[in-house]
């Protein structure tokens, strides 16, 4: 599986409730909570950003709230992938969980810059900064998630599992 | 080399001798927890699940509490699936409008978390039941739903910071002042991944009230929970809620920790977080910001003991004529030992609006949104962008004292200024 797009980047601890504001919680719609996807870190992200776009951002992405929808946002939004330095426990979950691409690298996070175009190998972990003709290496999932990974979620997995 | 008393509660309930940090492993859960924002996405994936039953109907807790009473007909709508869900399968522990309370807060007042069991819930302030010595943390919908169905979910063991806090507190200083501070010296990715043990003479003296405060904050640190070696007020609490068994686990003295930090409780002052982290934490005497709005309530601070504090204060006062006070009892029973002990005529006489338990204002729902501009003091657990409202509006978390003398002074204050 590869991810291709432009870079939209935003800072450290960036929380669920700028990237799905409470006020909108009132749905569990995929469609509704795209439409106000880090709308509290910027207003206009969903009128620029385009379908397969790439968020990179500092260190606790995801801060905050238990709230699933922060995860479902953005991948109903269309953005194939988050880079981060690190992620906060509970979105990195709810990512796993529900198939949202996700990558830790610090060094990825750091040097990618806004606007940038990127190349993303989830099979080889390997990111490729095409603006800046440069590498970084991912982080891999342990084991264990990338067989919640393949089954397709942690339902599936479960499923799959109750039928045995 | 021991374990600490997360580590023995997850091997526990792993059916294992002992576990490592860092270990997966699969455990089983004794509470399954969801609000009327989480739960909907739960049920919906449970469905899809096509299973007959839950997998113990007395072990999940389903808590309408963020929009209720329904602020509009969306979140009526939410709601609705909970009430239909809990029906369908006979689910115990469905609580309705008039019954139900902010969840960390009606949780343990039921008496249905006990020392020694692990519990999920979908909500990040699921880490509040750690103050009974019990292993809890948030979670999202999709581990709910198939904690629903099968009773179990994995974890990554997590590592242990202690915090070792000591001395005598100051007048007006509380447990949310020092949980502020601690978070204040480790940030808000300070404890992440990790379990946050609290310890120490200054935390013996907490109440079980101040100690929920400080667990219920374990996560605006990143941490997987916040936990508590169970003592005398813990089994004293406990048996006046529930007969139901529980188990005590404490932490070996050769348990391991990445890391011990100290505090000296003496040195803490009234605290606030400034805009827009947890982690922003001043002294409240050096603050002097001009405020609109003060909300004294919510899964940290909305318990007796907090509107004791805001009573002895707002007593024989007015709210200032610039804010507007609200105070919101957590649950029906908080809100009827408060009108009983008066509490409540001291808060109109002060002319503070007093509602029905919710959590409301505290994640920007409905019952106190700020417009643009907007400056509020709340004893709440988050301060971020938009929190409460507008994006630009501003929230500054306090201890119930704090909050009560600034609603009077119409400025962020220091208790002591009203003396």
């Amino acid at each position: 599986m590869k991810a291709h797009g432009k870079v939209w980047k935003f800072g450290n601890d960036i929380n669920t409730d700028e990237i799905i504001p409470a006020r909108y919680l009132n749905t569990s719609d995929p469609d509704e909570l795209a439409q106000h996807c880090m709308e509290d870190a910027d207003p206009d992200f969903m009128k620029k950003a385009r379908p397969g776009d790439i968020i990179v951002a500092g260190k606790n992405f995801g801060c905050g709230s238990s709230r699933e929808h922060a995860p479902i946002a953005i991948k109903a939004a269309k953005i194939s992938c988050v880079i981060a330095q690190s992620f906060a426990r509970i979105f990195y979950r709810n990512s796993v969980n529900i198939g949202l691409p996700i990558i830790e690298s610090e060094e990825a996070a750091k040097d990618i810059e806004q606007g940038d175009e990127i190349e993303i190998d989830f099979d080889s972990g390997v990111i490729k900064n095409i603006t800046k003709n440069k590498e970084y290496r991912a982080k891999p999932f342990p084991p264990f998630m990338q067989d919640i990974i393949a089954k397709g979620g942690l339902m599936a997995k479960v499923k799959a599992e109750l039928k045995k | 080399m021991g374990m600490t008393i997360s580590e023995k509660i997850l091997a526990a309930h792993a059916g294992k001798e002992r576990v490592e940090p860092g270990e997966l492993i699969e455990a089983k859960v004794d509470l399954v927890l969801g609000n009327d924002i989480t739960a909907p996405i739960a049920i919906k994936e449970f469905e899809d699940l096509g299973v007959s039953k839950v997998f113990d109907n007395e072990k999940i807790a389903l808590i309408p509490d963020h929009f209720t009473p329904n602020k509009d007909i969306k979140s009526a709508q939410q709601v609705k699936i909970l009430r239909e869900f809990a029906k369908k399968y006979n689910i115990v522990h469905f609580y309705d409008v008039g019954r139900v309370g902010v969840e960390h807060a009606l949780l343990p007042e039921l008496g249905l978390v006990r020392p020694g069991m692990c519990i999920i819930g979908a909500d990040s302030h699921t880490c509040t039941y750690g103050a009974f010595g019990a292993f809890s943390t948030g979670v999202g919908s999709t581990d709910m739903a198939a904690a629903m169905a099968t009773g179990k979910t994995w974890f990554k063991v997590p590592e242990s910071i202690k915090f070792v806090v000591y001395g005598k507190l100051q007048p007006y200083v509380s447990a949310k002042d020092i949980i502020l501070h601690i978070i204040g010296s480790i940030g808000v990715d300070g404890a992440l991944y990790k379990s946050m043990e609290f310890t120490g003479d200054t935390i013996a003296e907490l109440s079980m009230e101040g100690r929920m405060t400080m667990a219920n904050m374990a996560i605006e640190a990143g941490a997987k929970n916040g936990i508590f070696a169970p003592d005398g007020k813990t089994v004293e609490y406990i048996k006046s809620r529930t007969g139901l068994p529980y188990t005590l686990y404490y932490s070996d003295d050769d348990a391991r920790y990445v890391e011990i930090k100290e505090y000296d409780a003496s040195k803490i002052e009234p605290t606030v977080a400034f805009p827009h982290l947890p982690e922003n934490a001043k002294p409240a005497r050096e603050a002097g910001i001009p405020i609109d709005q003060v909300v004294i309530g919510s899964c940290t601070n909305g318990r007796i003991e907090d509107l004791r504090v805001a009573a002895k204060i707002l007593k024989g006062r007015k709210v200032h004529k610039d804010v507007r006070l609200l105070i919101i009892p957590a649950t029906q029973e908080v809100y009827r030992k408060a009108l009983e002990e008066g509490l409540i005529d001291i808060f109109i006489e002060a002319e503070a609006a007093v509602s029905a338990p919710t959590c409301g204002p505290c994640l920007g729902g409905h019952m106190g949104i700020l417009a643009e501009g907007e400056r509020c003091v709340a004893t709440t657990n988050r301060n971020f962008v938009g929190r409460m409202g507008h994006p630009k509006s501003e929230v500054y978390l306090a201890s119930p004292a704090v909050a009560a003398a600034s609603a009077i002074l119409g400025r962020i204050a220091h208790p002591d200024e009203l003396r």
